[in-house]
């Protein structure tokens, strides 16, 4: 019986299912008083990619960025690795959490080496490991260094800004990447590619990623997670497989939708 | 003796005239980058200062610059000489169009851009330094460029005053009834605003922030 409870708890001390972030009870509130989310109660695990699925204004970007105390939670607590965000240092948190947005916010006057080196510089790296990581960040974002490294955003496409922005924000090697809209500026066919990149990428890197997104493909392809979020509240937390059997009304919705497409595709 | 006579013969006077006038203006505008910039980043950062300092730099802009001139000679220690009284109102009336052109720029910047500087972790001082000043600097030079030309063409009264400057031929001329004493003033004092337009302007372009 001991041995047992023994072996229980040490599997719960196992990297895998460690809580690496955690919402209690969290919530927010603009200063006019209307509340964007509340009572959100989340555990993602270490090497987990959660997808928070739902409208525009539901609350999703929100929760995210209270995550990096790009917020401050107004009820409840946010927990990174066991210790509330509005704890400490918030630059420090941030530097050990990677941030990708939809718009990317490239610094427009950066080539491609000074947006990703930006963060190791910062953090005063040797300028040889500097130039070994840009060069693995790009191999691993699919770019040709070379042909790259030297270029300003304007001179990227939208795709290729993406992967840029991807890169950036592991460029420090953060344990937890947080990821808003990140696809949502990409054309269809760009969009499916990248996505097919970056779960690859995830596959490679076993990082702890949250990922916002409106579309529900993105969401069943990307997330070990789906938390479905509908007016600054979670409705409904599955998996990939039993999302598509959920009942809940908002998530039946989003189904319905991913039916309607598979019954174009047709039988087989 | 027409025009280019009266030039040829007085050309080392119009010269010293010219760099005195350059050096008024130089200085003058030294002090209002200094003091603009900086305010101007301090409207940008807390906009509720923005009445208050813009405001501040609107009322001085309407003030006659004559009596402006006149204002300032009982303050002591800037009273004492003329150059200083011209210096100081010269940056007074240069400071508006820099503020108002520095925290425009900083403004400016794409929210995204600043979202994901904060989001990776940039400290406040780091973003202004390498992001939000870097990305304005096209736009605060447009504002140090029309303060220049402003000031090349105001410091022209600051002979009023007897600060010297190109202003000596235009006051000279005025009260002699002479045009050829008035252009001698007024053509360099063109050119110089002219020279000052047209090299401000190509750093201005320089330092456009890449765009799409």
């Amino acid at each position: 019986m001991s041995a047992e409870i023994e072996l229980t708890s040490g599997r719960g001390s196992l990297p895998d299912t460690q809580p690496v972030i955690e919402f209690r009870h969290a919530g927010y509130k603009l200063p006019n008083g209307r509340a964007l989310l509340r009572d959100l109660n989340l555990v993602v695990r270490r090497g987990e990619t959660l997808v928070l699925l739902g409208r525009s204004g539901a609350g999703k970007s929100t929760a995210l960025k209270l995550i990096n105390r790009m917020l401050e939670p107004g009820e409840g607590v946010v927990l990174v690795n066991g210790r509330s965000t509005v704890e400490g240092d918030p630059i420090e948190l941030r530097r050990h959490i990677g941030y990708v947005i939809q718009e990317v916010g490239l610094f427009p006057h950066f080539t491609v080496e000074q947006n990703i080196s930006l963060l190791p510089r910062l953090e005063h790296w040797p300028e040889e490991r500097i130039r070994t990581r840009v060069a693995e960040l790009l191999q691993l974002v699919g770019l040709n260094e070379a042909e790259f490294l030297h270029r300003y955003p304007h001179q990227l496409s939208g795709g290729q800004r993406q992967r840029v922005g991807v890169a950036r924000a592991l460029a420090a090697d953060p344990p937890i990447l947080l990821m808003d809209e990140p696809f949502g500026a990409l054309d269809p066919l760009t969009r499916a590619e990248v996505q097919c990149e970056f779960q690859d990428l995830q596959r490679r890197l076993r990082k702890t990623i949250v990922i916002v997104t409106h579309h529900v493909t993105e969401a069943l392809l990307l997330g070990d997670h789906i938390g479905v979020i509908d007016a600054g509240a979670l409705v409904g937390l599955y998996t990939p497989k039993d999302f598509m059997d959920a009942t809940e009304p908002v998530t039946a919705a989003y189904t319905a939708n991913v039916r309607m497409f598979e019954k174009l595709e047709g039988p087989g | 003796m027409n025009l280019l006579e009266y030039f040829a013969r007085h050309h080392r006077e119009i010269l010293q005239a010219t760099l005195e006038h350059v050096e008024l203006v130089g200085i003058a505008m030294l002090l209002a980058v200094a003091v603009g910039v900086p305010l101007g980043v301090l409207v940008a950062q807390r906009p509720w200062l923005a009445k208050p300092i813009v405001g501040g730099a609107n009322i001085a802009e309407t003030i006659p610059s004559l009596a402006l001139f006149g204002f300032l000679l009982p303050v002591p220690w800037l009273g004492d000489r003329a150059e200083r009284i011209a210096i100081a109102a010269l940056a007074l009336y240069a400071l508006l169009p820099i503020i108002r052109n520095t925290a425009a720029g900083i403004t400016g910047v794409d929210k995204a851009v600043r979202d994901a500087a904060r989001g990776m972790g940039m400290t406040e001082r780091q973003i202004l330094l390498q992001v939000e000043l870097p990305l304005s600097f096209s736009t605060m030079l447009a504002g140090i460029r029309v303060a220049t030309v402003l000031t090349v063409g105001i410091a022209t009264i600051a002979a009023a005053v007897g600060a010297g400057g190109l202003g000596e031929f235009i006051f000279r001329g005025l009260a002699m009834v002479n045009n050829q004493l008035i252009l001698a003033g007024a053509i360099p004092a063109a050119l110089l605003a002219l020279i000052a337009d047209f090299l401000l302007g190509v750093c201005e372009r320089r330092l456009q922030p890449a765009r799409s």
